[in-house]
């Protein structure tokens, strides 16, 4: 039975690209929640722009298969969320259509890129919302705006209709105010897709259970200590004596390959981003160009015109990273790196169930506060590590400094997402 | 470290224009950001990555194509059915 | 031409007949459909589609590479080869790059002095990418139509060592490639532009010069000639050869520099991130090789007792060969001699292949021919005729129906005596020359006979008959 809602939110931290007045749905496990979706993830018949110039009223004629998942399941799809341009920021300040403000202080950005989605949360203009996760860009909005984000492990969620920012790192995740809101949209999709050969098939057929009792939680050194605000890191080992008090064990760890963490990260998804981001022409969808020009000066004239600059040195730095002459040095090189994260994650997770730390290393910049390019990427060295090794991360929302929310970040072993999302829930319940 | 030189050619290969206001600042930070980079290089070489999937296939059957109208539709130039792009020479 | 310092080695794309394309469901029978009428997101290079594998053309590469005496990788896995046209959908084609289906094979061919091991480098799949139309002019503007149709139609690309000695090789290598591709039932050479060649070729001692774009068997002679007198005529003035790619010009047989930013490309390549690596290798046990065109030649010989230049041209393709043996049931003599020698001719001469000739009409010809109903002239008027036909679009006659409306049965006896008479009666000068010893008189009738009974008397029998009455002549006189 087909029912509909209107959806007209008052949306003054700027949340969303593109608002479903109207908005019709079905029965189902979801039957009339309302979910937002980041504008990078397809959705026939409505204009999904990465927050990009470049994709202007481009209108897919599919739908992501997430899309699809929800629109089965009863979901009501009220709109497209802001973000960082093509996913390519941590501030959700990289978007053509102006920065989304962080509903904790319009002061402060909401994180990125996923902050759309996070800020329509958070405000309380949706139930829950789709985000995607690259190098931490579900979980850094959540723990910047007190609410849940879950990266799913690498391939329990298809990536089918995500327009790609960095293919091998990325997955759609889902966010919402808390832990049983996450674990409701996250059973709803995951699964098998064989239109995405990336994809396993671990459905999520879980309840939350808040039972931590001998729990082996592992501290690394280095997700509480140079770089990382004190106060932050305060606030996320008090959340972390909350899960001891009910019956896990924390362990004091060290995880030496996050030295090269994030020059691997940004390597990969530079490199990956150049050629990915290559593919916007403007012939076959987006704004067209002009017709008199050659093929190669249109393009390049296009594509500065366009491409916002963090996109535009994205793809210069991956273009270097992939040249003859750099890519032994760099792309091959951030392969060995990669690697080293995965053996290091293997080995803790040898000895501890789940790592614990800060989500981000402070609390949610003021706007405009980051404006150099490497001290921007330098705040994503807690959350990539999830990435290259395509392990599960939450961020729940642990305490606040300075008023602002803090994010805590429990990372699991592969397909281990039902005890990460546990965890997160023995967190929420105990810190009641 | 790169000079604004390098980064002009790099910016030519991955087609996308960056004009003369913006050359010196996009070579101060990339050269920056390249340094940070470098720290990869004392790492050993040639790891490949456990993918975790093999041989993942599909059948040869066929499947619904979009119609021209659908194929089309985004494109902002088109003549008899085919998309319209600049002259590559 | 001298050709101890040529060398030449092939790239060759060929498409696989899947009936799918590699990474999407959509169709690859697009040959006579509307531009875009095939696409999906993926072909499209829509933003968030992704590539699944087709695994026939896995299976289809698999067959080549055994058919090749090819190894097969224990783990092979796609890249992107980054850069930027109009019709590659997604700015990259999706390939493989350092570690490719398969290496280290070879194929056996008729070389200048013998028969010769061709070595096979490596074959690898990869994407079609779209079709460009170059359109309009200089002063009005130029632009191109892009057709995504082809986007995504499998490929395999075959490199060889630069084994091949002169152009004439290049073309054995080409032909006898095809035919065993065809054999293997992967690869349908009458659809257009299903094979595409590059040709490396250069002097010893010289650059090498790439020729790209060579979409014909009979192009990649003529282009590696063409290429080869440029080259010696560059050396002979006294210059260098330029190392460079070059674009054939089919229409009219060059080549000619390309001034693209083609050769300072650097592709980039990088593994496909979106593709999960493939362990194929213990597949190749379990392929079992049709019969391939050596093994059917050598069949050719033995059961048919085919001459070894007939066995090879009849098995130079699979529809040949299939021919072929249907019309050996007939008389595996007459077959060979007709399919090879005569039948083949004509269909090169109206650029036909053998699915031209109703097989049926050849059988019935063959017959003709096996009961000496008709001459072997009156043999090749008839294939004429009935080609002709199938051009023009008409049902082809029977060769029986031919004979019979044309009169062209065999003539002897008596008819053929009178003709004789008639002839020496109407041409007493040349029958005077053939009494004073000029041989070439005796063809001169003979010709005005055949004239006479438009090619139906047996040119021996003729002969012995018109000698006979000349000869009565001088006894008589």
């Amino acid at each position: 039975m087909a029912k509909t809602l209107t959806f007209t939110p008052d949306d003054k931290v700027h949340a969303f690209i593109t608002t479903i007045p109207e908005v019709s749905y079905e029965d189902g496990p979801l039957s009339g929640v309302t979910v937002a979706i980041k504008d990078n993830i397809s959705t026939r018949g409505i204009e999904t722009t990465c927050a990009s110039q470049i994709l202007k009223g481009y209108i897919p004629p599919y739908d992501a298969h997430v899309v699809t998942l929800l629109k089965s399941a009863g979901a009501a799809i009220v709109g497209k969320t802001n973000m960082d341009e093509f996913g390519m920021g941590t501030t959700t300040e990289n978007s053509s259509f102006g920065p989304t403000l962080n509903p904790c202080d319009p002061g402060r950005v909401p994180g990125g890129s996923s902050g759309g989605s996070a800020a329509a949360v958070a405000a309380g203009y949706c139930d829950m919302a789709l985000g995607s996760d690259t190098g931490g860009s579900i979980r850094c909005p959540a723990a910047f705006c007190g609410i849940v984000g879950l990266k799913p492990t690498y391939g329990r969620v298809s990536r089918y209709g995500l327009i790609a920012y960095a293919n091998s790192l990325e997955q759609i995740g889902p966010m919402a105010k808390d832990v049983t809101g996450v674990s409701r949209l996250f059973s709803v999709i995951a699964g098998h897709d064989k239109r995405d050969s990336t994809s396993v098939d671990r459905p999520y057929i879980h309840t939350p259970n808040p039972s931590v009792k001998g729990l082996r939680i592992g501290l690394p050194e280095e997700f509480f200590g140079k770089g990382v605000d004190p106060k932050v890191a305060d606030t996320v080992k008090k959340a972390v004596s909350v899960l001891e008090q009910a019956g896990a064990e924390a362990v004091p760890c060290s995880m030496p390959s996050m030295s090269h963490a994030l020059a691997a990260y940004y390597v990969i998804c530079t490199s990956e981003a150049s050629s990915n981001l290559a593919r916007f022409d403007g012939i076959r969808y987006g704004p067209g160009g002009d017709l008199r020009k050659s093929w190669h000066e249109e393009f390049s004239d296009r594509r500065q015109e366009r491409f916002g600059k963090e996109v535009r040195r994205r793809i210069i730095l991956g273009t270097f990273s992939l040249a003859a002459g750099y890519f032994g040095r760099y792309y091959q090189k951030a392969q060995t790196a990669r690697q080293m994260v995965r053996d290091d994650f293997a080995r803790l997770f040898g000895e501890v169930d789940m790592i614990a730390g800060p989500t981000m290393p402070s609390i949610a910049f003021k706007l405009r506060e980051k404006s150099d390019p490497l001290q921007m990427y330098l705040s994503d060295i807690l959350t990539v590590p999830a990435n290259l090794a395509g392990v599960p991360a939450i961020s729940v929302p642990c305490g606040q400094v300075e008023g602002m929310p803090v994010g805590l970040q429990l990372i699991g072993r592969h397909f281990e997402d039902e005890k990460v999302i546990d965890t997160a829930f023995a967190y929420e319940q105990g810190a009641v | 470290m790169v000079v604004s030189e390098d980064v002009r050619k790099i910016a030519k290969l991955a087609d996308v224009g960056v004009d003369d206001r913006e050359i010196e600042e996009f070579t101060s930070q990339c050269s920056e950001i390249l340094t940070y980079f470098e720290m990869l290089d004392t790492l050993p070489q040639g790891a490949t990555i456990d993918r975790g999937l093999v041989n993942i296939f599909r059948e040869d059957e066929i499947t619904e194509s979009l119609s021209q109208e659908e194929a089309l539709r985004n494109a902002a130039e088109k003549e008899d059915g085919f998309f319209k792009a600049p002259r590559v020479m | 031409m001298e050709h101890d310092d040529v060398i030449i080695g092939l790239e060759i794309h060929c498409q696989l007949n899947t009936r799918s394309k590699l990474f999407c469901g959509c169709s690859t029978d697009f040959r006579d459909d509307e531009p875009n009428t095939h696409t999906c997101p993926v072909c499209l290079g829509l933003p968030g589609s992704m590539p699944v594998l087709n695994k026939k053309v896995i299976e289809f590469a698999m067959r080549v590479a055994k058919a090749l005496n090819c190894s097969v990788l224990k783990e092979c896995d796609f890249s992107r080869k980054n850069y930027f046209y109009p019709d590659l959908n997604k700015a990259y084609q999706i390939t493989q790059y350092d570690r490719p289906l398969a290496e280290w094979g070879k194929l056996m061919i008729e070389g200048e002095d013998g028969e010769r091991d061709i070595r096979i480098t490596r074959i690898h799949v990869e994407e079609d990418p779209g079709r460009s139309v170059h359109m309009g002019t200089t002063d009005r503007g130029k632009y191109t139509l892009i057709d995504y149709n082809r986007a995504g139609v499998p490929l395999i690309e075959i490199v060889t060592e630069p084994d091949l000695k002169s152009p004439k090789e290049a073309r054995r290598f080409l032909n006898k490639l095809r035919a065993t591709l065809e054999y293997l039932n992967v690869f349908d050479s009458e659809k257009e532009g299903s094979l595409r060649v590059d040709a490396n070729i250069s002097l010893k001692g010289s650059g090498r010069v790439e020729v790209k774009n060579i979409s014909s068997y009979k192009g990649v002679e003529k282009a590696l000639t063409f290429e080869i007198t440029r080259q010696r005529n560059v050396i002979r003035r006294g210059q260098v050869v330029a190392r460079e790619t070059r674009h054939f010009v089919e229409a009219r047989g060059i080549t000619t520099s390309s001034r693209s930013k083609e050769e300072e490309n650097d592709y980039r390549y990088f593994p496909e991130p979106d593709l999960m690596p493939m362990q194929v290798s213990d597949w190749v046990e379990g392929i079992v090789l049709p019969e391939l065109p050596d093994a059917r030649r050598e069949r050719f010989m033995q059961q048919y007792g085919c001459s070894l230049e007939h066995a090879r041209t009849l098995t130079g393709g699979l529809k040949l060969a299939e021919f072929y043996e249907q019309v050996a049931k007939a008389d595996p003599d007459l077959a060979a001699t007709w399919t090879a020698d005569y039948l083949l001719g004509e269909l090169n001469y109206r650029d036909f292949s053998i699915d031209a000739m109703p097989i049926v009409h050849f059988m019935e010809l063959i017959g003709l021919l096996k009961a000496d109903t008709i001459t072997d002239k009156s043999g090749v008027e008839i294939l004429r005729i009935i080609l002709d036909q199938v051009k023009n679009g008409e049902k082809p006659e029977m060769p029986a129906s031919i004979v019979n409306r044309l009169g062209l049965a065999k003539t002897g006896g008596d008819e053929i005596t009178d003709m004789v008479r008639a002839v020496i009666a109407e041409n007493p000068q040349p029958v005077a020359d053939y009494h004073a010893g000029k041989g070439p008189a005796l063809n001169f009738l003979v010709g005005q006979v055949m004239k006479k009974c438009r090619g139906r008397a047996d040119p021996g029998h003729l002969n012995a008959l018109l000698r006979e009455e000349l000869g009565k002549m001088q006894d008589g006189a």
